[in-house]
């Protein structure tokens, strides 16, 4: 009989870092390919139009960046929090909190117009950071778990912004639950004519190298990893466990806010009912296949904003249901869980004997 | 005030109250039996939603809604065999194998509704499961048609919690169970294996979860809709830490939030106070976190929980 054994690595090289992400796209993709076989589509031809419309023409690639940048926001968010091992799964409600407040400034007569986008992006980031440091909060000092707080308080602001767009944000004219629109001079500036590629793109791709410089090259980023790896030696080294933990929650939370901000100035102008189709869960996979990292971030923001873009195209060219998009997260998350073990260990094959 | 109450509180309110509990009671005592073996299944979610689609779609196509729930458990035990094969076989994180097989769950569930019924311009729906007078003691005034005049699940929903008390508590097998999530190596000397207590716990986790997300498909409503567990699955993993893994008091935290379910559902209906309705959709959550907040410094959740076991690194 041959027997699968494990074994732990001392190291692992560089190239397998790499190539694990990839491994796991693939194998999703053949996964995957069953359930286009069951819709009565070609496989190829479903995963054609799934991964070239969005790449097709220039327009079509600029649309995919601007589709990315909530996802790059939601994928540091949950890199920050789950390197402390704050099981922040609370993205998408700290992502509404950060639009509401957008919505919420943008819309004020009273500003003056210069002052309404970086009151938004810093509304947003604070409104976010806020939501985030709750359940937080609750973790440090009531020893409330912070997968369920993050997870209920979604539902909770979810149903709190559909009362606002179903009472006092409600048009009073058509009776749609969609906040007003943001003022004019509160709209992101567009940064290349002709295309919706708004300052939120620019600023989620500073804010990548900004979260690795302050991962891997801080105190604060050494003490957040220190905590999530190994919280009794990080509190021996004399660092504030729960200090930290709100800290990640904050850098966490503004992030995701910052996608809600960004969604609504650059894209939206105005909140409504299905703002976000579940980027904060979609950055939890993206987290993941990007190990972590924060530069990982982006090409894997990348490859889920090409994947939703893509599935709608899809659907409308094979009939495959554009659901295929959210399998393909699912399987996603679960083969990368499954390659990160290769990580960890080396798999050998032993040939045992029955005694 | 007086108005009020008189207006929520009939029997109608309680009877409404214990079917709003049926699918918490359900999801609970199944996430009980894994999380007291040491397993954290986060994929609840996502397997009421997958097992509420499969169980309306087999009763749809065959017109058994008996036939329904077997498929739903069917899933449901698929659903857990795949958190089993991660997070004990694998031993891979139960937090992110959780929230991944809830994502993959949920997207199959959509998925293949929409590949069986298409985009129809009315929801496809079924006859739903009747109620079951049992006779006599429906006759009770007041507590006879709280308790006695439900569907069959409820019923069962109600045998489940001493049942799985006394397995838990009064078998060999839920000693072994409740040792693997304290203290697998102990239960290992002992020849217990770990593995094998931990893939039951999971399977009947997942029926229990099956059964959960059939009843909201095929008693409670009776059609399939992508918001038809709306979170009831974090809900019942909230109630275990409230009722400190013990199923009796698990399912009195239950009874707790049904309690405020049915009162934010009669104060939607009833017009005396004028906000949006979401804000009483939101009441439960606030209420749930709030306990959870109150509890939690005295729980103490099994030892071994979220510890994947290796025999080699003993």
């Amino acid at each position: 009989m041959i027997a699968l054994r494990l074994e732990p690595r001392e190291h692992t090289p560089v190239w397998l870092n790499m190539l694990l992400p990839l491994l796991a796209v693939l194998a999703t993709l053949v996964i995957c390919s069953g359930l286009i076989k069951l819709a009565g589509a070609s496989v190829m031809a479903a995963y054609a139009k799934l991964f070239l419309s969005a790449l097709s023409t220039r327009f079509n690639l600029v649309e995919t960046a601007v589709k990315a940048t909530p996802l790059v926001f939601t994928g540091l968010a949950v890199t920050v929090a789950f390197r402390a091992k704050f099981w922040n799964i609370g993205a998408e409600g700290q992502l509404l909190a950060g639009a509401m407040a957008a919505a919420f400034i943008g819309a004020r007569q009273g500003l003056p117009a210069w002052s309404l986008v970086p009151a938004m992006i810093a509304g947003g980031a604070a409104a976010g950071a806020l939501w985030a440091v709750v359940p937080a909060a609750l973790k440090t000092r009531y020893k409330v778990d912070d997968v369920v707080t993050t997870l209920l308080l979604n539902f909770v602001i979810f149903y709190g912004m559909m009362a606002l767009l179903d009472g006092p944000w409600k048009d009073p004219l058509s009776g749609y639950p969609d906040s007003p629109d943001i003022r004019m001079a509160a709209e992101f500036p567009i940064l290349l004519k002709a295309t919706r590629l708004h300052l939120g793109v620019l600023i989620a791709a500073l804010c990548t190298p900004l979260v690795w410089l302050l991962m891997s090259k801080t105190t604060l980023g050494f003490s957040i990893t220190a905590v999530g790896e190994n919280p009794r030696a990080a509190s021996y080294a004399g660092m504030s466990i729960s200090g930290v933990i709100l800290l990640s929650a904050l850098i966490s939370g503004a992030l995701a806010g910052l996608a809600g901000a960004s969604e609504v100035g650059g894209l939206h102008f105005q909140v409504m009912a299905g703002i976000s189709p579940g980027y904060g869960y979609t950055g939890i996979v993206i987290a993941m296949l990007a190990r972590l990292n924060p530069l990982g971030v982006i090409p894997a923001a990348f490859f889920f904003a090409v994947i939703i873009t893509g599935a709608e195209a899809m659907s409308r060219a094979t009939g495959v249901p554009v659901f295929l998009a959210d399998v393909i997260q699912g399987t996603a998350l679960v083969t990368m869980l499954i390659a990160l073990l290769f990580n960890q260990y080396r798999v050998r094959l032993r040939r045992v004997s029955h005694e | 005030m007086n108005e009020i109450l008189a207006q929520v509180f009939q029997v109608g309110f309680f009877a409404a109250l214990i079917r709003i509990a049926t699918p918490l009671v359900f999801g609970t005592i199944g996430e009980l039996f894994a999380e007291r073996s040491g397993v954290l299944n986060l994929g609840i979610e996502g397997t009421m939603m997958l097992s509420a689609m499969t169980g309306f779609s087999t009763a749809y196509f065959t017109g058994s809604l008996w036939l329904g729930i077997l498929a739903a458990m069917a899933t449901g035990i698929l659903a857990g065999l795949l958190m089993a094969l991660l997070t004990v076989s694998l031993g891979l994180s139960q937090h992110v194998s959780g929230i991944g097989t809830t994502l993959l769950c949920s997207g199959l569930s959509f998925f293949f509704y929409r590949l069986i019924f298409g985009q129809p311009s009315s929801i496809p729906n079924i006859k739903p499961f009747d109620v079951v007078p049992i006779p006599g003691l429906s006759a009770i005034p007041v507590i006879g048609p709280i308790l006695f005049d439900q569907f069959a699940l409820v019923y069962l929903a109600m045998a489940i919690v001493p049942l799985s008390a006394w397995v838990l508590y009064r078998t060999p097998w839920g000693l072994n169970l409740r040792t693997v999530g304290e203290n697998p190596d102990a239960a290992y000397s002992a020849g217990v294996s770990v593995t094998a207590m931990r893939y039951q716990a999971l399977m009947i986790a997942g029926a229990l979860m099956g059964l959960a997300g059939a009843f909201l498909s095929m008693a409670q409503f009776n059609a399939y809709t992508f918001g038809v567990i709306s979170g009831r699955g974090w809900v019942c993993i909230a109630l275990i830490v409230f009722g400190q893994w013990s199923p009796w008091k698990s399912a009195a935290g239950a009874l707790l939030f049904a309690f405020i379910d049915a009162l934010q559902l009669r104060l939607q209906a009833s017009s005396i106070i004028n906000v949006p309705y979401e804000v009483f959709l939101m009441m439960p959550f606030v209420f749930t976190i709030v306990g959870m907040a109150l509890v939690s410094r005295n729980a103490r959740a099994p030892d071994a929980l979220l510890k994947p076991f290796r025999k080699e690194e003993r």
